[in-house]
């Protein structure tokens, strides 16, 4: 007799912990004969709410985790996501992505975590400056965080698109709230797994699964987040945001891309985006 | 040991806390790595490396003379044919894998190094080590981003790579030497100090473990002969050294006329100037850290101390105080202040320095703590009573002997200060910020410590103005010294 398999029930990421949508509702994944994969949380406005409270509440922590153990994290999550590569290639498979692509989009994956956890001790040193002001000051403009981030994950390569804007966010000492790909939701949920085993502090990245018609105005207008990204390419979704995110002057971004694969979609630039320049004036005449 | 002092009334002492040596490997004899594998030296030649602190052999080391230096050279030449072209992002991964296997053997590395110089073990587990790993993890992240080190220049490697390192620091100097120059393309032949071969060779076994294609990393042991080889052979493009100035510019001279590059990284003579508006008990700390810390043996030492008048008696009591609680002894024991002096000659060298203070007049102030009768062994020393002109004041003791001078002005102190050939880094303890950033504009010096001393880390550059060198290590600027522009 065969053995039965056990299926994984795919469920929201919020504070380091798995809970289900609050909302208790689901939308089925399917592949391409229709038959069922899993049932995803439908995450709701409560749902988001809350994981902007913990995303608030760890935030400065972060920040202020040195640089070279940020690093040091980024490229562990690097480490646990290589020893399960082979899950999340057939993952991909399931949700229709060919073989040869999903190996090629989780082996990128895994190179771009370990691209960005080397920016952590250096971005600083790219972007910063010493001023040469014409009085008797030492001044200096460095980065900081902007705080908490709205992501919008690209809709295609659910593991590599989804990287792709993480990691940066949070190598900058954001905390971010990231709703996955609507369709290809599974490798999110199971990253977060990654995450959970990658001495990543709960809370600093939260993942919720649904629908981007429902929760988009949610995540551009509350008021305690600082910046949302939006991945696509739909005018609608980027004019709505674009409005709600003046209620509290939160910056934007929006990537168009459809392809996250080749290496420029990786540059220190991407870490800029949600950051802040500040610049500290001292004097120097005794 | 018992202390009583007006400061630290402390009636108690400390028990004996050894770190264990069971869970080290040291194998009796120790060849060459060349060309990805252990190879006897074509001579058959070795030399011992002795435990500094009771004299026994730890283990034997192969002398690499001419023909093992030419060996290396040519593994080092073939590697970088390949080398160079890798992917640059394969290239950072082999140097993570570097850092994480120092990670996984730290405690193993913290007591060797501790075993064969001498150094207190609470430094070499909690500085040398994990900067060491640190120092590989950074360069890591940069093997595939030099183009933004160096916009617009397309930065290419230099080729092959004599690097020659001190005993003071031995698998951190390492570090410093390797990760940069692998990260940006080079291939490296590496000579240790012949008094600390043991951590280079260890880190020789990470090296080959970690996958490395061979003849990338190539360490040779041997003293000074050895170096002057690799200085000398013609297919070397750069050579990195760190060690004593009066080396230095034998190197400097002997790579005239020659395409090679060079970066050196001499002796010092760090002043620490301590203002009356410091806050003073942190400055004393400072002052212990600066001078004690790694027996002396550092080329940023705060050898030279400035206090402003007013507070003179204040903080030379108080440093006194504090001097009579350091424990010197085992350096395997975890409550160790100061360990062992790293070599007789180095022990030689300093006690001639502290007579030579005496003859010129100096007022010695020496603790009067217990040393081992084994071994090589200093008492913490300061001299009083020193003007500009003593030699103590002018010449790098490396040991732990502090030379105390008082000031009155801003302005005296930077005189004082800068009236030195050397250049590497200098101390100021002052609460006035305006006073610290001034004085770090008028100090000509490669580091300025405000209100700390001896800071390192992987992202920071470091090395000296003047005789203290030239080149740096560390940070964005630690990669120029390894890379050309087309």
């Amino acid at each position: 007799m065969s053995r039965l398999n056990i299926n994984k029930t795919y469920k929201l990421y919020i504070g380091g912990k798995f809970p289900r949508t609050e909302s208790s509702r689901y939308y089925p994944i399917t592949n391409t004969k229709g038959d069922l994969i899993a049932n995803m949380c439908l995450a709701s406005r409560k749902d988001f709410r809350n994981a902007v409270v913990i995303a608030r509440k760890v935030q400065e922590s972060w920040a202020s985790t040195s640089a070279l153990n940020k690093g040091q994290i980024l490229y562990r999550i690097a480490e646990m996501l290589e020893g399960r590569k082979e899950q999340f290639i057939e993952e991909l498979v399931l949700q229709g992505t060919t073989k040869k692509a999903a190996q090629i989009e989780v082996e990128t994956s895994i190179d771009r975590l370990v691209y960005y956890a080397g920016w952590s001790d250096k971005y600083q040193q790219f972007f910063s400056t010493v001023n040469p002001v014409s009085s008797a000051h030492f001044n200096f403009t460095n980065l900081e965080p902007t705080g908490v981030v709205s992501i919008i994950a690209p809709e295609n390569q659910g593991l590599l698109g989804l990287i792709s804007v993480i990691a940066p966010a949070i190598i900058g000492g954001n905390t971010v709230i990231v709703l996955a790909s609507e369709n290809i939701p599974l490798s999110a949920i199971s990253f977060a797994e990654v995450l959970n085993s990658s001495d990543v502090p709960g809370g600093i990245v939260n993942i919720l699964t649904g629908k981007r018609e429902e929760l988009i105005s949610h995540m551009a207008s509350h008021m305690d987040v600082n910046a949302i990204i939006y991945c696509g390419t739909d005018k609608n979704d980027i004019k709505t945001i674009s409005e709600l995110a003046s209620n509290n002057v939160k910056r934007t971004i929006f990537y168009k891309k459809s392809d996250w694969l080749n290496n420029n979609n990786e540059s220190p630039y991407f870490i800029e985006k949600t950051q802040e320049a500040k610049t500290t004036w001292h004097p120097v005449k005794v | 040991m018992v202390q009583k002092n007006k400061t630290f009334k402390a009636s108690w002492s400390y028990d004996p806390a050894p770190e264990s040596t069971d869970h080290i490997q040291i194998k009796k004899k120790y060849d060459l790595y060349i060309d990805g594998k252990f190879v006897k030296p074509e001579n058959g030649k070795y030399f011992e490396t002795i435990n500094p602190t009771n004299d026994e052999v730890i283990a034997e080391v192969a002398l690499a003379e001419k023909e093992d230096v030419d060996k290396a050279v040519r593994a080092a030449r073939n590697a970088f044919k390949s080398w160079s072209k890798i992917e640059p992002k394969e290239r950072g991964k082999y140097i993570y894998r570097i850092a994480r296997l120092i990670q996984e053997r730290s405690r193993e590395f913290a007591v060797i190094e501790s075993l064969d110089g001498g150094k207190p073990i609470r430094e070499s587990r909690d500085i040398d080590i994990p900067l060491a790993a640190n120092h590989f993890f950074y360069y890591a992240g940069w093997a595939d981003k030099l183009e933004y080190a160096f916009p617009n220049r397309n930065p290419k490697p230099l080729g092959v790579a004599g690097q020659i390192i001190p005993w003071n620091f031995p698998l951190l100097m390492a570090a410093w030497k390797l990760a940069p120059a692998l990260a940006t393309g080079n291939t490296v032949v590496l000579k240790p100090a012949e008094t600390t071969p043991l951590t280079a060779l260890k880190l020789a076994e990470i090296i080959r473990d970690s996958g490395l294609p061979k003849g990338v990393v190539n360490i040779i042991t041997g003293a000074g002969k050895t170096g002057a080889e690799i200085v000398n052979h013609p297919d070397i493009d750069k050579i990195s050294f760190t060690g004593s100035t009066a080396v230095g510019k034998y190197i400097q001279k002997a790579v005239a006329g020659t395409h090679k590059k060079i970066t050196l990284e001499l002796g010092g003579k760090s002043a620490n100037i301590i203002f009356e508006d410091a806050a003073i008990d942190q400055a004393v700390e400072g002052i212990i850290d600066a001078i004690f810390f790694n027996q002396g043996h550092v080329c940023c030492a705060g050898s030279r101390l400035f206090i402003q008048e007013s507070v003179a008696d204040t903080v030379i009591q108080k440093l006194k105080d504090r001097m009579a609680t350091l424990i010197v002894g085992d350096p395997l024991d975890k409550n160790t202040d100061i360990g062992a002096i790293n070599s007789k000659r180095q022990l030689k060298t300093i006690e001639n320095y502290i007579k030579i203070g005496l003859d010129e007049g100096g007022e010695i102030y020496q603790t009067d703590c217990k040393l081992p009768k084994k071994g090589n062994w200093c008492a913490p020393t300061l001299f009083l009573n020193l003007s500009q002109s003593h030699t103590i004041v002018q010449e790098e003791i490396f040991g732990p002997v502090l030379a105390i001078q008082t000031f009155r002005t801003i302005q005296e102190v930077i005189e004082k200060a800068n009236n030195t050939p050397y250049g590497l880094a200098a101390g100021v303890w002052t609460q006035k910020g305006a006073k610290l950033f001034h004085l770090s504009q008028k100090l000509k010096a490669g580091v300025i410590w405000g209100n700390t001393f001896n800071k390192f880390d992987a992202t920071s550059p470091f090395g000296g103005y003047k005789e203290s060198g030239f080149g740096r290590e560390g940070g964005l600027h630690g990669l120029k010294p390894y890379v050309k522009f087309e």
